[in-house]
């Protein structure tokens, strides 16, 4: 029954992103809203599978890398429904939801079993510290797609090449308000993560800081950010530089998510 | 009864020629009357614009219709047949409806796209609705031709992007700014387009304006043509900190905002971001302003590539169009050929009526003494043989089949339908 749920919301979404591929190509307001329909689908599917995984574990779903994945990319696509009804940008799905995609694909190559959880970390802190980081992560996940349409939209308003998808893409303006929204969202939730996470370590592992090496990248994550909204805050920096910020920052959460879980020893690592 | 347009467009006939044959204010309401009058032409509309002189037609013989209306023509403006006769076009049918439907639609008018036409075509149908000449068959086909211009409009992006330098400058801003309200501008010199373009600006919603000239009484006089403020020459750097849009059309022979002057604006606007038109030649601002961040330069070049990438994609969009008014002129057609039948029809009913009628007048004189009861039962058995027998025939005729106009003679000659009048 998980498992249906699980391939059927990742079949969805693979569907929308082929779909939102194609629209960056021959867009046509039919194709944006059929790609909205089936990740909607998606997502009310991938809700249920996470609340059928909840109610057999009992705890939130995150506790090994294949659920942490599927709830990032839960998160991912909860913020982009936020933002597609705010805005109607109609091309935003294009640049997200491959994002999300990758999440659920290398979700769906690992481990699936349901593993208790490791008595040491079970506490109310579990749930409050993973899903203020996940959270966070997926709004730092949707300023990287914003970033990354922001350079197009600038390249093209630069260079005067007036055309494909500069009639499409929505202004500067608006794509840097995103960009600085999605920031503001989630530079707060990183931090509170990472306070939520230091008290929970105090309780488990008795220290409050550990060195642990996905303590050290969530600390370079957060330095990215607050320089990120810092310089926009006194010297009014914004737009290219806050952009291409935002896509480094977001390659540096994804090292920490999968390559500190995957590959060095960490506390962190779901083992 | 076919559908005929005749006339001259932009492409056949130059203005000399285009204006010789224009039916201008009163000339239009005289025009259609004599076209009217003529014993050939059953339904007629009459489109004259600046750039087309169309006449739409329903007429029983085309080739005689056609003479008269060259020959109207000629004798209406005073002027010899053979001066415009090689300029005319003929479209009968399929043609003459795929024509009037890519002029709605605006595939045929000099600027591909442009809204005004089908405002045209809109009059055009009301004035012949006012004076009543127009039928059936052309009150369908204008109807038909405004409802294709929208499908096209809608399902296309023919009327997208800007064609004109003004307008490019009004999208290039909504690229940068999305919405143009309470953002605020500066017109740095004089001159027709830039006034233009801050025309357009200012239609579309920017709030401030801000005028700088080089005389201050002429930036006084412009000012308070666009509701502005007037700013001395000297003190337009310090201005342009608070201005988001600038447009500049000065004579000046050198630059006259210089990379090193922006670099300050930007710091002290806080690098939110500047979009700059340079209209003048020689330009009048270094090129390299572009090079900063969040500086949009154009110069005159940038907008009209602008315009010409614009013009390329209506076209591309115009293929999908024709597509659309293919599709359309067909359903149009299929419905035109679907009305000869149904003349038929109805005789057909009538005369089965007409018998029945009449055998039933007999069996009442027959049997005088019948009940009530019964009579009805004869008359609903008359009613149901009638029915039954003319179904056949009559779904016959309604179905969309190539020999219908076989049909419809074989179907008059077997039940000897002749009061219907012959159209041919």
């Amino acid at each position: 029954m998980g498992t249906i749920l699980f391939e059927l919301s990742l079949t969805f979404y693979f569907a929308a992103t082929v779909i939102s591929i194609v629209d960056l190509f021959k867009g046509s307001r039919e194709s944006s809203r059929l790609m909205l329909f089936i990740t909607g689908g998606g997502f009310l599917i991938h809700t249920a599978s996470l609340i059928y995984r909840y109610s057999i574990s009992g705890h939130l779903p995150i506790a090994s890398m294949h659920e942490a994945s599927s709830f990032f990319a839960w998160c991912v696509v909860l913020i982009f429904f936020l933002l597609e009804f705010r805005y109607k940008t109609g091309i935003m799905g294009s640049f997200v939801l491959p994002v999300v995609f990758l999440l659920m694909l290398s979700s769906s190559i690992l481990p699936r079993g349901i593993r208790p959880l490791n008595p040491v970390l079970e506490s109310y802190w579990f749930g409050i510290h993973t899903f203020l980081a996940f959270l966070g992560n997926a709004a730092f996940a949707v300023a990287f797609g914003i970033g990354i349409m922001y350079l197009l939209q600038e390249h093209y308003l630069k260079s005067k090449h007036v055309h494909g998808l500069f009639h499409r893409l929505p202004s500067i303006q608006v794509l840097d308000e995103i960009n600085n929204k999605m920031i503001n969202l989630g530079f707060p939730l990183l931090t509170c993560a990472i306070i939520t996470g230091a008290l929970w370590a105090e309780s488990a592992w008795g220290s409050y800081w550990r060195w642990d090496p996905k303590e050290v990248w969530s600390m370079i994550t957060w330095f990215i950010y607050a320089f990120i909204l810092h310089i926009r805050l006194t010297s009014g920096w914004r737009g290219k530089k806050a952009a291409i910020l935002s896509v480094i920052g977001f390659l540096v959460v994804l090292f920490t998510f999968f390559g500190v879980n995957l590959s060095v020893k960490s506390l962190h690592s779901f083992k | 009864m076919k559908i005929v347009v005749i006339g001259l467009n932009h492409k056949t006939a130059p203005v000399n020629i285009r204006e010789m044959l224009a039916f201008a204010g009163p000339k239009l309401e005289e025009g259609v009357s004599c076209l009217r009058g003529m014993p050939e032409v059953r339904e007629v509309a009459l489109l004259s614009t600046c750039n087309r002189v169309e006449i739409y037609a329903c007429v029983g013989n085309t080739a005689a219709a056609v003479e008269n209306i060259k020959s109207f023509l000629a004798s209406f403006h005073r002027i010899d047949r053979a001066a415009f006769e090689k300029s005319l076009f003929v479209h009968t049918d399929s043609q003459a409806v795929r024509h009037l439907f890519r002029v709605a639609s605006s595939l045929d008018s000099m600027v591909v796209g442009e809204p005004q036409i089908l405002g045209q075509i809109k009059n055009t149908f009301d004035f012949a609705l006012e004076k009543k000449t127009t039928g059936v068959l052309l009150n369908k086909l204008m109807k038909k031709a405004i409802s294709t211009a929208k499908r096209v409009r809608t399902e296309t992006k023919i009327a997208e992007n800007a064609v004109s330098i003004s307008f490019a400058a009004v999208e290039l801003a909504r690229k940068i700014f999305t919405d143009l309200g309470g953002k605020s501008f500066m017109l740095l010199g004089a001159g027709e387009m830039a006034e233009l373009a801050a025309r357009h600006l200012v239609n579309s919603g920017v709030r401030d304006v801000v005028v700088v000239n080089r005389t201050y009484d002429r930036g006084c006089d412009l000012a308070r043509e666009f509701n502005g403020k007037p700013v001395r020459f000297e003190d337009f750097p310090a201005e342009l900190v608070h201005c988001d849009i600038l447009i500049c059309s000065t004579g000046a022979p050198a630059y006259v905002l210089l990379k090193e002057q922006m670099h300050k604006v930007m710091r002290e606007r806080k690098h939110r971001p500047v979009f700059i038109i340079d209209i003048s030649v020689p330009r009048n601002i270094d090129p390299d302003i572009n090079r900063i961040e969040n500086v949009y330069l154009y110069d005159v070049d940038n907008l009209q590539d602008v315009v010409e990438s614009n013009i390329l994609e209506r076209r591309r969009e115009a293929e999908k169009a024709e597509i659309i008014i293919a599709e359309e002129v067909e359903t149009f057609i299929k419905w035109m050929s679907s009305l000869d039948s149904i003349p038929v029809i109805v005789a057909l009913r009538q005369k089965a009526e007409e018998i029945k009628e009449e055998e039933l007048e007999k069996f009442r004189n027959k049997f005088p003494d019948l009940d009530d009861g019964k009579r009805k039962a004869v008359e609903y058995l008359a009613a149901a043989i009638i029915n039954k027998l003319i179904h056949p025939p009559t779904a016959a005729l309604k179905e969309d089949t190539e020999d219908r106009g076989e049909l419809i003679a074989a179907i008059k000659k077997l039940y000897g339908l002749n009061g219907e009048e012959n159209e041919e």
